[in-house]
């Protein structure tokens, strides 16, 4: 059974429709890229699929082997301002709480397993840095951390390079693909990247408030949407997207 | 110099100064600690405007001669859940409603008052807080009250937190964000009441904002914000007592001065710190 099944969801702000006919499935190890313009409804679909928002229309249902909260999400805007005071190993640690229920602290698992992540992403020398001080790719990888912390199964990822210079994008995405590699979780990522964010997918969502395209990405890369949107499709007299 | 022991062993010789000074300790550890996160979530308003409907309550209880604490804690949290609602649903016009609630309770409390009372010393109590006005009841429905929320902070202090830093990820990942919102709007609001006894309707706010203020001029981590505006909020409440035990002035007035001094005197530190590269 897949992770995360959507039949035919709309997604609508006070009555407002923004997301029209959305189907498809995520299924375990899939790396699901999700492409399409601004104002499409990448990030609304995102609430839709972390039950932010319930669908206006349509079912979204979740399989046996995803329990609410053990979801990793990356927000498309950085949470907190600068002067926020929040420590990076606290904010990496309350990917933990959901986990808790109503157990006040946490265990003594929860701080490992904060500071494995932590490790992973290297960057346990800021563990006692101000997040607001830190440059956008440091914090990039603390609420990785913290995804990876809450994280079971599932991790939704909301445009997590943007802003972040190539090569920290580059290190970004290599630690995706790695976390794909080990195929004990599905990955969904919002992405404007569409170079670089496909060549490791296995699957694209190309949505333009419908829904454009769903399939393997070599299917996508053949397809007339997918060789417009990629700007592969030049030769064949389409206007490339600047 | 005083001989501070000497005041505070004849201070403390007061039953009454005994009393106003657990429950100031208690009510300004309470106000210190939500404080942070009201003013995080940019919900300082809230705090103010709880003070005046606190004010309105007052009155009403005083014209209707019923226990004040009794009237006014159900009627201030009910204003907590409205404002919370109010500040969460529209943002823009969030900060002009909160506004209007809570000048609309001072003008009703005034208009109250004058045609029963009229402004009298009690009245001028509520307004700018009095040690006196507390009676033996008030003081265990104060001390408990405020070890409650004490107790619920420390117990939830990892969920205050998180939707503290990001309320969308919390909710994500399936904590009840709104749960723990509600929550904290209730706690502020049973604080502010206990605290306006003492501190004044005009002045309680000050005793949530302050310190947390003082303490993120300098500090960089949460928790060292929560522990350091407790201990600043306790320290200026002492210092605040004893000159207005000394210099008879009143205690609201006093430990807000106290902690403006503080406020001012970590601004300053941070600014040599900024200058001399402490911080970046
Ligand atoms: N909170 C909101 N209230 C009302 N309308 C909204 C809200 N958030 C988004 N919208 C509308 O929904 C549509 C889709 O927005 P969404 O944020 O999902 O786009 P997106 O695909 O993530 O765009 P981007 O690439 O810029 O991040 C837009 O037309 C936007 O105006
Ligand atoms: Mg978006």
């Amino acid at each position: 059974m897949a992770l995360i099944s959507c039949e035919g969801v709309s997604m609508a702000y006070g009555g407002h429709v923004v997301l029209t006919g959305i189907n498809f499935n995520v299924e375990m190890g899939n790396y699901i890229c999700v492409v399409g313009e601004n104002g499409s409804g990448k990030s609304t679909l995102a609430k839709g699929l972390l039950r932010l928002m319930p669908p206006a229309s349509g079912r979204i249902t979740y399989g046996d082997g995803l329990v609410s909260n053990r979801v990793g999400y990356i927000p498309q805007r950085s949470p907190a301002g600068a002067d926020f005071p929040a420590g990076v190993y606290e904010v990496v640690i309350s990917g933990c709480l959901a986990r808790r229920g109503f157990m006040p602290f946490y265990s003594k698992n929860d701080r490992q397993n904060a500071i494995y992540n932590m490790k992973r992403l290297d960057i346990e020398s800021l563990k006692d840095k101000c997040f607001g001080e830190l440059s956008g790719g440091q914090q990039q990888r603390v609420l990785l951390a913290r995804a990876l912390c809450s994280a079971g199964s599932l991790l939704i990822l909301d445009e997590p390079t943007a802003g972040l210079d190539p090569m920290a994008a580059q290190d970004f995405y290599d630690i995706i693909d790695e976390l794909h590699s080990r195929g004990d979780m599905a990955i969904v990522m919002i992405s404007h990247d569409v170079g670089r964010a496909l060549s490791g997918a296995t699957h694209v969502l190309h949505i333009g408030c419908s829904q454009e395209f769903f399939g393997a990405r070599e299917a996508y890369l053949a397809s007339a949407a997918g060789r417009k949107f990629t700007g592969m499709g030049e030769e064949s007299g389409a206007a490339p997207d600047a | 110099m005083p001989d501070l022991p000497a005041i505070l062993s004849e201070m403390f010789s007061y039953a009454f100064m005994v009393r106003a000074f657990i429950v100031g300790l208690l009510v300004s550890l309470c106000a210190s600690i939500l404080g942070v996160s009201l003013v995080l979530k940019r919900y300082s308003m809230i705090g103010d405007g709880l003070s005046h409907v606190g004010f309105g309550a007052l009155a009403i209880a005083m014209a209707t001669n019923t226990a004040p604490l009794a009237v006014s804690i159900p009627i201030v949290v009910a204003a907590a859940f409205v404002l919370l609602r109010i500040s969460e649903n529209s943002k823009i016009r969030g900060d002009a409603a909160i506004a209007l609630i809570s000048t609309s309770s001072l003008a009703l409390g005034v208009m109250v008052i004058s045609m029963t009372t009229g402004i009298n010393t009690d009245v001028c109590n509520y307004m700018f807080g009095s040690i006196l006005a507390m009676s033996r009841s008030d003081v265990y429905l104060s001390v408990a009250l405020s070890s409650v929320v004490l107790v619920m902070y420390v117990l939830f202090y990892n969920k205050i937190f998180a939707v503290t830093f990001d309320e969308t990820f919390a909710r994500a990942t399936g904590v009840r964000a709104g749960f723990y919102n509600t929550m904290l709007a209730i706690l502020s609001a049973v604080t502010i009441v206990l605290a306006m006894r003492m501190m004044g309707a005009m002045l309680i706010s000050s005793l949530i904002i302050f310190p947390a203020l003082s303490s993120m001029r300098v500090l960089r981590r949460f928790r060292s914000v929560v522990v350091s505006s407790a201990v600043i909020s306790v320290v200026c409440f002492v210092t605040g007592i004893v000159i207005s035990y000394q210099y008879a002035t009143p205690t609201g007035a006093s430990v807000v001065c106290a902690n403006i001094v503080v406020f001012c005197a970590l601004s300053a530190a941070r600014f040599f710190m900024n200058r001399t590269g402490v911080f970046k």
